[in-house]
């Protein structure tokens, strides 16, 4: 069957189920509630002083009733710092355990170890918002059966809502807990800020385990993750590479290509009829998207323009931002350097939140539906403006999904920024390899040589005309950058599916074939 | 003008998209010796393909006195960029020679005389002292520039951030294009990580006179435009001087004030010099 994108999806998957073609962005949500059932989170007893400290990882998981053909999942606020994925997958292969469903929020770089567990059936199902690296190439040439599910950072909490991805144990590190499991990442040595992503594991999955290194006298503050959701307690040397977690603070990028486009896109912002004052904001943590930021706030200070608030990733630039007083607030789902693990711990109109209330779509209302403006990456962008942030132009899965089709959907201004092409691939296409985010939420493209509006906002190109931005038809822009590249040939893929996109109502807006391996 | 190195590709392909007014294609100081061919040679290519957008495309040659510069100028010439930038100029016998021969490959391959112009850099004593005659003889020389590394390496001293070494020569080689009416661009700024120096810098090269100023990072264009792009302000008070002067002068009122200050041709035309570049005209 076809989605309204034209995408060919099947109608049922093995081991996955039956498929929902995607119809448009706010299609189901129209309706005004979820179709699908919420299933009933899980309930348990504790006695009076009845203690959850384990002596280690392994005693825990064996109290937790490992078993074949479980779900695990983890958290992803350790970036690649992370060593308790593969150190549970680990403890769980030696016991014997097979056929396991690995649901982590993202998984990176520091998780490639997991590899012969993917070849040996050890883990035979993925559900995650992003795939990188070895593991990213070996799906896409096929090494798992079972399609992987890649899932928005909203789209999992619906998912965990509904069932479709049922947890069996989840695994939460974090950098202080007390020993009944009230927990939180914004101190200790290994602190990561956030936890946003881990409260809905904690409050759905049947075992829950909290790991930390930092075992402090009970009270754990803040209650980020609290008490009564939490199984067991395991205190370890190092839950992960402090260096790798979260250090200092985030650079504004020094490369001149992603400054110009950042700068070009600054200049769309302010001219777009959004920039006023109580604007909300969200930028991304790298790149031309966090250079976005340097701008937006020279102009917020030359215009004497104060927002609302900031949300989603947060760099020490955003807290920055905050402490200068061009925004009241920060919603922070995810924290990307040490500096706003301080922040978040000491500033109280600095506030964490979990990734329900920053961006499932089925509650009465995440924070992405009041967004004004948000800027964001792109791997490959379409002619019809469908966003890739999931497959590289070799077909390889290496990247993430991310939050990206939640605020694209949720905000006024949905700016799109990338050079219009990296080495020498265009990055501007007829039609991208996977969508991701449907081009109906994307509003305009920046690139170094020029903007490009979508049609579907006739108003937001007179704004940039009158402005006397360079604003270009998307499709004379790929004619301009083909004529500069060439046009790459096509990939070759088999018919074997190897990844399922969900959109984040639940429905499938792609589907990843397997790479024919040259 | 932002200064890329000709043996660069990656650089020069992308070189019209930061916004600099002129890309400045260079054959000379950034290109090794055992590379000039290569470079000469990308360059000569990447001209015929590249878009530079609204960039005006410069290229700076090497020395006659080099085994290059004559082969540069036989290669580049036949493309007549915006301008041709010829280093270390010392004196108008040195320009005239120049000419000659671009001429004579001019007239080689069927091309006028009047489209390409030259840029004498000035990056010696002896062409600090020579820079009038420089600028002013003749026709094809448009723009005059300092180079500041190589003027304090020919004054055996040490280029300083306060630039005090190079402050004479600054102002004779702006006085000179002043004299000649033509552009005269400011030296580049070298640590591309001190914005508030840079920004310091452009001020003063504003202030004495200096109409633009080379860059070697595209993250320093910013700064450059940014400086010497009239502000709001400067253009609406311009606007006002030449709308009161043109209704004064038709009244036949030489002579008139502005909130209580005198306004006079010198005033007048120092508007009307905002005005042009603001791109604004007065109706």
């Amino acid at each position: 069957m076809l989605n309204s994108l034209g995408r060919e999806i099947p109608e049922y998957i093995e081991g996955i189920g039956k498929l929902e073609p995607f119809q448009g962005a706010l299609a189901k949500l129209r309706k005004g509630w979820m179709s699908e059932p919420t299933i009933p989170a899980p309930n348990r007893a504790y006695l009076p002083h009845q203690s959850k400290l384990c002596k280690s990882l392994e005693e825990a998981i064996l109290r937790s009733n490992p078993h074949n053909g479980m779900t695990v999942s983890f958290h992803h606020h350790l970036r690649n710092g992370d060593i308790l994925l593969v150190q549970t997958l680990t403890i769980l292969h030696n016991m014997g355990i097979r056929e396991i469903t690995l649901a982590s929020s993202s998984l990176n770089e520091c998780h490639d170890p997991i590899l012969p567990y993917l070849k040996d059936r050890t883990v035979t199902r993925i559900f995650s918002s992003g795939i990188r690296n070895q593991l990213g190439r070996a799906i896409a040439l096929g090494i798992l059966d079972t399609p992987v599910v890649i899932h928005s950072h909203g789209g999992r909490v619906r998912g965990i809502h509904t069932g479709k991805i049922k947890i069996d144990l989840a695994i939460i590190p974090a950098s202080a807990a007390d020993c009944e499991g009230n927990a939180t990442g914004s101190h200790g040595k290994s602190a990561f800020g956030s936890i946003g992503y881990a409260v809905i594991d904690a409050r759905y999955a049947k075992e829950v385990i909290v790991v930390t290194d930092n075992l402090v006298d009970y009270p754990c503050i803040p209650l980020s993750i609290s008490q009564n959701f939490i199984d067991h307690v395991v205190v370890v040397d190092s839950i992960g590479d402090a260096s790798k977690i979260a250090t200092g603070t985030t650079r504004i990028t020094k490369s001149p290509m992603d400054l110009r486009i950042a700068k070009i896109a600054a200049d769309v912002i302010e001219h777009s009829g959004f920039f006023v004052p109580g604007f909300a904001f969200q930028v991304g943590a790298g790149g031309a998207s966090l250079a976005v930021a340097k701008f937006i706030r020279e102009k917020m200070k030359t215009k004497g323009i104060k927002g609302s608030f900031m949300l989603g990733g947060i760099t020490s630039y955003c807290v920055d931002m905050l402490n200068d007083g061009l925004f009241e607030t920060i919603f922070d789902v995810q924290s990307f350097d040490a500096v706003v693990s301080n922040s978040l711990l000491n500033n109280r109109r600095h506030i964490e939140i979990p990734a329900a209330l920053y961006a499932n779509p089925f509650n009465c209302g995440c924070i992405t539906n009041k967004i004004d403006v948000v800027v964001l990456g792109a791997l490959e962008i379409d002619v019809d403006f469908n966003v890739n942030v999931i497959t590289g132009s070799e077909g390889y899965i290496r990247g993430a999904s991310g939050g990206h089709s939640d605020t694209a959907s949720g905000a006024k201004l949905t700016v799109v920024v990338c050079p219009s092409f990296r080495g020498r691939i265009p990055i501007i296409k007829k039609r991208v390899h996977t969508i991701v985010t449907p081009g109906e939420t994307v509003h305009v493209l920046v690139t170094e040589r020029g903007i490009c509006v979508n049609p579907m906002f006739p108003e937001l190109e007179e704004n940039l005309k009158r402005a006397g931005l360079n604003v270009k038809d998307i499709h004379d822009l790929e004619i301009e950058v083909d004529k500069i590249t060439g046009i790459p040939g096509p990939l070759e893929y088999t018919d074997k599916i190897v990844g399922i996109v969900e959109y984040r109502d639940g429905t499938i807006i792609d589907v990843i074939h397997q790479i024919k391996e040259k | 003008m932002l200064y890329i190195p000709g043996n660069n590709p990656a650089m020069i392909q992308q070189g019209g998209v930061y916004g600099a007014d002129s890309i400045l294609l260079d054959l000379e100081d950034a290109v090794a010796l055992n590379q000039k061919d290569a470079a000469r040679t990308l360059v000569r290519n990447m001209i015929k393909v590249v878009d530079f957008y609204d960039a005006e495309v410069c290229v700076r040659v090497n020395h006659l006195s080099t085994p290059f510069g004559l082969a540069d100028l036989e290669t580049i010439v036949p493309l007549q960029p915006s301008a041709i930038r010829y280093p270390k100029t010392e004196s108008a016998e040195e320009v005239a020679e120049l000419l000659k021969i671009i001429e004579r490959i001019e007239d080689r391959h069927g091309l006028p005389h009047n489209k390409m112009t030259l840029h004498a850099m000035i990056e010696t004593a002896m062409g600090v002292q020579n820079v009038f005659n420089i600028a002013s003889m003749f026709r094809r020389v448009d723009a005059i520039t300092i180079g500041g590394q190589d003027l304090t390496a020919d004054m055996n001293i040490v280029y300083t951030a306060d630039g005090v070494g190079i402050d004479f020569a600054r102002k004779r080689i702006v006085m000179a294009a002043k004299a000649s009416h033509i552009d005269v661009i400011d030296t580049v700024f070298p640590d591309v990580n001190d914005e508030e120096g840079l920004r310091r810098e452009t001020e003063y090269a504003k202030k004495i006179g200096f109409t633009g100023k080379a860059v070697i990072n595209p993250r320093q264009i910013d700064i450059i435009h940014d400086v010497f792009t009239p502000t709001e302000e400067e253009i609406r008070k311009a606007y006002h001087i030449v709308k009161e002067f043109r209704m004064n002068t038709a009244a036949g009122i030489g002579v008139f004030a502005i909130d209580g200050k005198m306004v006079d041709a010198p005033v007048v035309s120092r508007a009307e010099y905002i005005l042009k570049l603001a791109n604004v005209t007065v109706g």
